[in-house]
């Protein structure tokens, strides 16, 4: 590995002082979180010096809270921990398979939400199926906190809205209605442990005849950062999110893609693709919502 | 750079040590504390040769960085065995044939440690997906099940 210095504040404060003395002076800071992406590109051909910041010692990267208004998942919790959470795994059953997708048990053990968003692939996991559910990120910096949609986050491959002396606390997402369920799938070659080729996370809200009266939907890997696609859940509004419904927002999904061709598939199959996985992603949501 | 002082629980023994910034724990395992066991095979997470339990949780010893270890309670292949005596784990790996070269073994038993200590009797699509992280190049993945589905049965009768 490339030289770094490595330094574990313990509060906020401390975390934003240090990135904000190195973005003062030129000094390259990373923040580090489970370290399953970090780690592997530090081994990499970029070999600049730079001071690795752990936020893992801070209260807020690490709080998980599940209010009745609201839930709070602190940005550096492992995704493993999520996963043994029975609360969180009844009322965000999509989210919670969208991480428990992400590489072996020896990974899950350390990955996180927020490493898988402030990454940023285009390809990451996790971030179709927070937008579905409505996420909000919530970053500190020497001005302050503030709030950004997950789907607002992710400006390009691997980059993100967070400035100099910003970084991720945690998320935010709204307690789920009644007869609201969620889901995410991802298209990829083998059983398990690969890239998304595509990937499709839907969240739908049902009335009490079993109408749909809210619906989200985000895509991955299909365009250079996670998409909301509103016109797909526009497509499931006020139906019974029933074959028609989700073929309109698979089409939606398509329409909204602008992949690219490389060695996991073609800009056509990834069109295609997102829509399958949208209509089937969705129909496990509304059942999903019918059983909530 | 200088050196952290780094303090630890390594197999239940106060461990400190000196390691740099830049060092993963596996490294530090290896080169600062002796604990040879521990295998590097890709160093990128991808292969689990490295596996060590930290505060309960099976990871990549070569995904960490021995800072981030301070204050932990790691376990690694040395601390699987009571005494002198194998593991049934390790004792079925060796009855079963479950190894040829071993570099993949001390990450395998320690990663069937870790599942058999959460779930007692697993079946064989648990305990195959929760091993899909450790990779052999040698024996297929066959005997190595079967030797953890028997240490899952011989572990059942000790209690």
């Amino acid at each position: 590995m490339g030289e770094f210095a490595y330094v574990a504040p313990s509060n906020v404060a401390d975390a934003v002082g240090v990135l904000h003395d190195h973005a003062n002076s030129g000094r390259r800071a990373q923040v580090l979180a489970g370290g399953t992406d970090l780690l592997v590109q530090l081994r990499g051909l970029d070999k600049a010096p730079r001071t690795i910041v752990d936020v893992k010692k801070i209260a807020e990267t690490n709080r998980l809270d599940i209010g009745s208004d609201g839930i709070y998942i602190g940005a550096a919790i492992p995704s493993a921990v999520l996963n043994e959470n029975q609360e969180l795994k009844s009322l965000l059953p999509g989210l919670i398979e969208a991480a428990d997708l992400i590489g072996s048990t020896q990974i899950q053990g350390r990955a996180s939400l927020g490493g898988n968003l402030c990454n940023s692939s285009p390809a990451a996991d996790t971030i179709p199926a927070m937008i579905a559910d409505r996420g909000v990120c919530v970053i500190v910096g020497s001005g302050g906190e503030r709030e950004v949609p997950v789907e607002a986050f992710c400006t390009g491959v691997g980059t993100n809205v967070m400035t100099g002396d910003e970084f991720l606390l945690g998320l935010k997402f709204p307690r789920p209605p009644a007869n609201t369920g969620d889901a995410y799938l991802r298209f990829i070659p083998r059983t398990e442990m690969d890239i998304a080729v595509a990937g499709a996370g839907v969240s739908v809200t049902l009335d009490g005849s079993g109408t749909c009266t809210a619906a989200r939907v985000g895509i991955g890997a299909v365009a250079p950062t996670p998409l909301l696609v509103p016109e797909a859940a526009a497509a499931l509004v006020g139906t019974a999110v029933d074959d028609e419904a989700l073929a309109a927002a698979g089409a939606a999904c398509s329409a909204a893609a602008s992949p690219i061709t490389d060695k996991r598939g073609t800009v056509e199959y990834r069109r295609k693709v997102v829509a399958v996985l949208c209509r089937r992603a969705g129909a496990i949501a509304r059942d999903r919502a019918l059983a909530a | 750079m200088s050196k952290m002082h780094i303090r630890t629980t390594i197999n239940g023994d106060q461990v400190d040590f000196l390691g740099s910034p830049q060092q993963s724990l596996l490294d530090a395992l290896r080169d600062e504390v002796g604990k040879l066991g521990t295998k590097e095979g890709c160093g990128t997470g991808d292969c689990g040769a490295c596996s060590v339990i930290v505060d309960g949780r099976l990871v990549c010893s070569c995904l960490m960085l021995a800072a981030e270890a301070e204050g932990a309670e790691i376990t690694t292949i040395e601390g699987i065995a009571e005494g002198d005596g194998l593991h049934p784990i390790q004792q079925k790996f060796l009855e079963h044939a479950a190894l040829q070269c071993g570099v993949c073994t001390p990450g395998f038993i320690v990663a069937a440690k870790a599942l058999l200590d959460r779930n007692p009797n697993p079946d064989e699509r648990t305990i195959r997906y929760w091993l899909a992280g450790n990779l052999c190049r040698c024996t297929g993945y066959d005997k190595i099940v079967r030797a953890v589905q028997d240490a899952a049965q011989e572990l059942a009768h000790e209690a």
